[in-house]
């Protein structure tokens, strides 16, 4: 950090890089989410209003993880006439005061974990985990969020009131997964991610600028959640390949998006997109995960998609693209995860390597089976597409 | 960011209080009020006489109107205001849910206007 800048500008640094661990910590400490919270912000602000005297403490991180405990505990004894729940609180963590702090520090990593876990647990509907995810792991705020999912505020905030009262209410705990549970729990976090991203990525309507940032935010994620596996050792090796295949499949997709609408905002096909405008430091990182998780040996959907986004990638032109190698890549695909959808894509593919009459006899094929009622509508425009 | 938290209560609910219960629950609001403020959350405050002093005009193509009472048709009528610093909606949410106000009235949480109010505050 450069020393010469101001007291507040370097807070406003630190909060915009630190203030989710600070949270993170703070949550398992206080064991209530909104102390937690305010708490937090208490302690920022403290900080805003002591560093100018005092100078930057050694440890920021330690500063304020230390501060904000205390300031929970004043909280609580102010509070506690007008709700009932702050000497539980107190009652609960005896030891809020006394932990040391180098034992704090050394569970910022395991925290941030404990927070993602939390806000992805199964028991909570999927639209209170994408919307906690976000608020609570990824810092934004209600009125954020909302636009991003073109909903009021108010209704975001009643999602997020619930759904921290279901965790209170149901004892979802403040864990990460143990070994046996680690597979499931983390598709689960996968699939809150994949969601972000998608709802950034395919917005069709409303403000193009805040949805797009639920795919930044999404890739964040990834990349947080993958940092941190890596340095808690908590999960096998088979289910870090899909977070490197998600990373790399987000970024693939993401390399593509200033080219895939037209002024109009309506979508360019994959090859009519100018491949020269194409983000190739995205690409680069793309491949460069695709080709470590596929070097796992335990590939997944997510790492097999990312795999066929970094054929397109690979391909200058679209006469260059290797469609055996993508053919191949839905062969797997379709055995990991059977969806007419998929099955629909590799006859696509098919008809580019072998020529549309053979494409077309797949498509047919798969015209005469059950069930393809959801896409049923869609088979007659492949058809043309292939060259019917 | 700024919210002003319209606080709203029945009138014939509150008359049914006797004047020491009136005096108690005041109490209670005005020290949560003290403890937003020492959390630097409570901006500003004002209180209204009872809406039965209010009169509503209006003027429509050169003609006045005075009615008395307020303009809204509910049970709820307005009895203070509260500028509320905070967050975002759902830490206004928390901070407000725990004041004893909401035990016999409630909040409606509005954000301020931030453009408009530097027009009107020029």
């Amino acid at each position: 950090m450069p020393p010469n800048l101001p007291v507040n500008k370097i807070v406003e640094q630190l909060y915009q890089t630190h203030s989710r661990q600070v949270y993170a910590t703070l949550v398992r400490l206080i064991g209530d989410f909104d102390l937690a919270e305010e708490a937090m912000h208490e302690a920022f602000a403290t900080a805003m209003e002591q560093w100018e005297a005092s100078g930057i403490p050694d440890n920021p991180t330690a500063w304020l993880i230390s501060t904000g405990r205390f300031k929970a505990i004043d909280m609580i004894r102010r509070r506690e006439r007008f709700d009932a729940s702050m000497q539980q609180i107190l009652a609960q963590r005896p030891s809020l005061s006394q932990t040391p702090i180098e034992s704090l520090l050394s569970e910022i990593p395991d925290d941030q974990l404990r927070l993602i876990f939390t806000c992805c647990h199964p028991s909570l509907a999927i639209e209170a985990q994408l919307a906690l995810t976000l608020r609570e792991v990824c810092g934004l705020t209600t009125e954020q969020v909302a636009a991003a999912f073109l909903i009021s505020p108010a209704t975001l905030a009643q999602r997020i009131v619930r759904a921290k009262a279901k965790i209170k209410t149901a004892g979802i705990p403040y864990e990460i997964p143990d070994i046996q549970q680690m597979p499931q729990r983390l598709d689960a976090v996968l699939h809150v991610i994949y969601l972000l991203f998608n709802e950034g990525y395919n917005a069709s309507s409303g403000e193009q600028v805040t949805t797009a940032a639920l795919s930044d935010e999404a890739i964040r994620l990834a990349n947080l959640l993958h940092d941190l596996l890596a340095q808690t050792d908590h999960g096998a090796t088979s289910p870090d390949a899909e977070v490197l295949g998600l990373l790399a499949l987000m970024l693939l997709h993401s390399s593509r998006r200033k080219t895939r609408t037209d002024e109009n905002g309506d979508i360019i096909l994959l090859e009519d997109q100018d491949r020269s405008q194409w983000d190739q430091t995205m690409i680069r990182r793309g491949i460069e995960l695709v080709e470590r998780a596929m070097a796992t040996g335990e590939v997944g959907s997510y790492t097999i998609q990312a795999g066929i986004a970094a054929e397109h990638a690979r391909a200058s032109d679209v006469s260059l693209t290797n469609w055996g190698q993508i053919v191949s890549l839905y062969d797997v695909l379709l055995q990991i995860q059977d969806s007419p959808v998929i099955a629909l894509n590799r006859a696509v593919a098919i008809a580019m390597r072998d020529g549309p009459e053979i494409g077309l006899t797949h498509i047919d094929a798969m015209a005469d089976q059950e069930p393809l009622s959801d896409i049923t509508c869609t088979m007659p425009l492949v058809r043309i597409s292939v060259g019917d | 960011m700024e919210f002003v938290c319209l606080g709203c209560l029945d009138e014939a609910i509150w008359a049914t209080f006797t004047p020491e219960q009136q005096e108690a629950l005041q109490q209670r609001c005005m020290a949560y009020d003290d403890i937003l403020r020492e959390e630097g959350h409570f901006k500003d405050g004002c209180a209204l006489m009872p809406a039965h002093l209010a009169a509503t005009v209006r003027s429509r193509a050169g003609q006045v109107t005075v009615t008395d009472g307020p303009f809204a048709e509910t049970k709820e009528m307005l009895g203070g205001l509260l500028f509320l610093e905070a967050h975002d909606l759902n830490h206004a949410i928390t901070l407000m849910s725990k004041h004893p106000g909401t035990e016999f009235g409630s909040f409606e949480i509005r954000p301020v206007n931030v453009e408009m109010n530097q027009l009107i505050k020029k």
